[in-house]
């Protein structure tokens, strides 16, 4: 517990060193604040629920490359022989590294607070729907950089591991889609599985228990699975 | 301190290191000796726990480093090949998270990191951001590293590879410092610096072990008799078999035969008895003939030619067999 906390400063650490914080950041922040601007110029309501999901599409795109690093620079710089060989297990390495990722992912949520107290100043939005908004993005962003972890402990290669990521997200993306060509209880199963269909709710203002176990069970299978990857390894190279 | 036992490690069909077995004691320094690709690497990533071998065992200080990988780990400090340092760090801030990573109470954490740091001669560079110091301190900060908790086992792989000749030699005085305190497993492909750092050899080759034994005793293995260069004025024609007269001769060799200001020469390679000394009888003999000895000198059948011996000679199986196959 402790050496997770040990890791997961130094990831924190090394994030806000390297311009990768800072980029992805400004990114995700300019096309936040460019959908809040534009929805709210166009609905003239004081309302977050369309601004929320196209964050969340937009993280889509950031979780990959703030989480590429994570694992496969360790390899690539030869530091994993430190972490492996120190008397620290693979799950602590992991989970504190993630932690940081959604450390860092939790700085970016803070500053789009701006947003809603933009919309107190001005209006009186409704709340609930805000709060379970940021809960739901909580989740979601989470769940993003998990399955990006996972992809960053397959290869020693950074680009590898960002686009592995991406296209892991964007498969669990597009199955959402399917249960508009897919009928039935196949297409209705899939559609479950869409990262993006469960967060539908929390926009609304709901919060509800099979969304959240959703998301924390994608988080721990792809820590699971990334926890094996790694360990893995020790018998093959 | 360390038993390796019956290790084989294979990498798919290739073949890493196969039934290695050899035991260090306690504050022994051990050299891993052998040629890049040797398995030398591969040995010590099992030991330490970065690689499972297929089969076999290792125990550090008793536990069994695939059991208890735990309790071994926190006795052993390691090097890897490339030190493993982040870069955007300071020293300070490096050993800090690694005291933190080995488990070192808070208290005892100020200590371990300060004797760390005295041990490799880090003070200089301890408030200085890792990748804007030289090559050598980098080496020093992973030896620093591996220090850190004061672990009875030290595996340090190639520590001098990479640096100049000064830094070469103040490496190894560390590492021949650390020895008694601590049991060291270093490995090399540089043939000197084991002997003169390490109290005994192992030599693998190929993933096989090749030899095991001090640095002397090795030479004195394969040697089995002594051996000295002499170059002597003299007729190029009468000289040797003058020489190989004298008692305790075993075998002589004519090295060179040339002229020095119109004056025959002969250099001779002399193998002679190990418990007969000749060298007196061969003065003697040729003041009495008039021929001056020019130089006279032992030649050690080093490590190097040990070496050489031993790797040529495996691969010369190897060749046969693979003729034999085909």
């Amino acid at each position: 517990m402790l050496k997770t906390w040990s890791i997961f400063k130094r990831e924190v650490a090394s994030y806000f060193l390297s311009p990768i914080a800072y980029v992805m950041g400004a990114v995700f922040l300019l096309l936040s604040g460019y959908f809040f601007s534009i929805i709210l110029l166009a609905t003239h309501s004081a309302s977050m629920q369309g601004v929320f999901g196209n964050m969340a599409v937009t993280f889509i795109f950031v979780a990959p490359v703030l989480t590429m690093r994570l694992i496969a620079e360790e390899r690539k710089l030869g530091t994993d022989e430190l972490l492996m060989t120190a008397p620290v297990s693979i799950t602590s390495i992991v989970v504190g590294k993630y932690l940081a990722s959604v450390f860092t992912y939790l700085v970016f949520l803070a500053v789009t607070l701006f947003y809603p107290a933009i919309l107190m100043f001005y209006g009186s939005p409704d709340m609930g729907p805000i709060f379970s908004g940021y809960l739901g993005m909580f989740l979601f962003g989470a769940a993003c950089l998990a399955a990006g972890t996972f992809a960053s402990a397959l290869t020693e290669n950074q680009m590898v591991a960002g686009i592995v990521g991406f296209g892991v997200l964007l498969l669990f993306w597009i199955l959402g889609w399917v249960s508009a060509a897919v009928t039935g209880p196949v297409g209705d199963a899939i559609s479950l599985l869409s990262i993006l269909k469960h967060f539908d709710d929390f926009q609304k203002g709901i919060i509800d228990l099979s969304h959240t176990l959703f998301y924390v069970s994608f988080i721990f299978v792809f820590l699971f699975l990334a926890v094996r990857v790694i360990d893995s390894r020790r018998w093959s190279a | 301190m360390i038993e390796v036992s019956n290790l084989t490690k294979t990498y798919g069909k290739a073949r890493g290191i196969e039934d290695l077995t050899f035991s260090v004691e306690r504050g022994e320094i051990l050299g891993f000796l052998g040629p890049n690709g040797a398995g030398k690497t591969t040995t010590m990533r099992i030991i330490t726990g970065y690689l499972t071998a297929n089969s076999g065992t290792v125990k550090v200080a008793g536990y069994d480093v695939f059991e208890d990988p735990m309790e071994a780990r926190r006795r052993i400090g390691y090097l890897p090949e490339n030190p493993p340092l982040y870069r955007e760090m300071t020293v300070k801030a490096y050993l800090h998270f690694v005291c933190e990573l080995k488990g070192i109470p808070k208290s005892r954490r100020a200590a371990c990191t300060a004797e760390a740091v005295e041990a490799a001669g880090l003070a200089p560079v301890y408030g200085r951001v890792i990748q804007n110091i030289s090559r050598g301190f980098k080496q020093r900060v992973g030896i620093a590293q591996a220090l850190l908790g004061d672990p009875d086992v030290l595996i340090l792989d190639e520590p001098t590879v990479g640096l100049d000749p000064r830094q070469i030699i103040e490496i190894r005085e560390l590492v021949r410092s650390l020895g008694g305190r601590h049991t060291v497993v270093l490995s090399s492909h540089i043939l000197p610096e084991v002997s003169m750092v390490c109290g005994r050899v192992v030599i693998i080759n190929n993933g096989r072990l090749a030899a095991i034994d001090t640095p002397e005793g090795l030479s004195r293995r394969l040697r089995g008799s002594r051996c000295f260069m002499v170059r002597i004025r003299g007729p190029h024609e009468e000289v040797p078999p003058k020489v190989s007269e004298l008692a305790g001769v075993r075998s002589i060799s004519v090295e060179k035969v040339d002229f020095q200001d119109g004056k025959p020469e002969v250099l001779l390679s002399v193998e002679t008895e190990v418990s007969l000394d000749v060298r007196e009888a061969l003065f003697f003999k040729m003041a009495e003939l008039g021929w001056p000895i020019l130089e006279m000198r032992p030649v050690d059948l080093s490590l190097e030619d040990v070496f050489l011996k031993l790797t040529t000679e495996e691969k010369l199986e190897d060749v046969v067999e693979v003729a034999a196959s085909a």
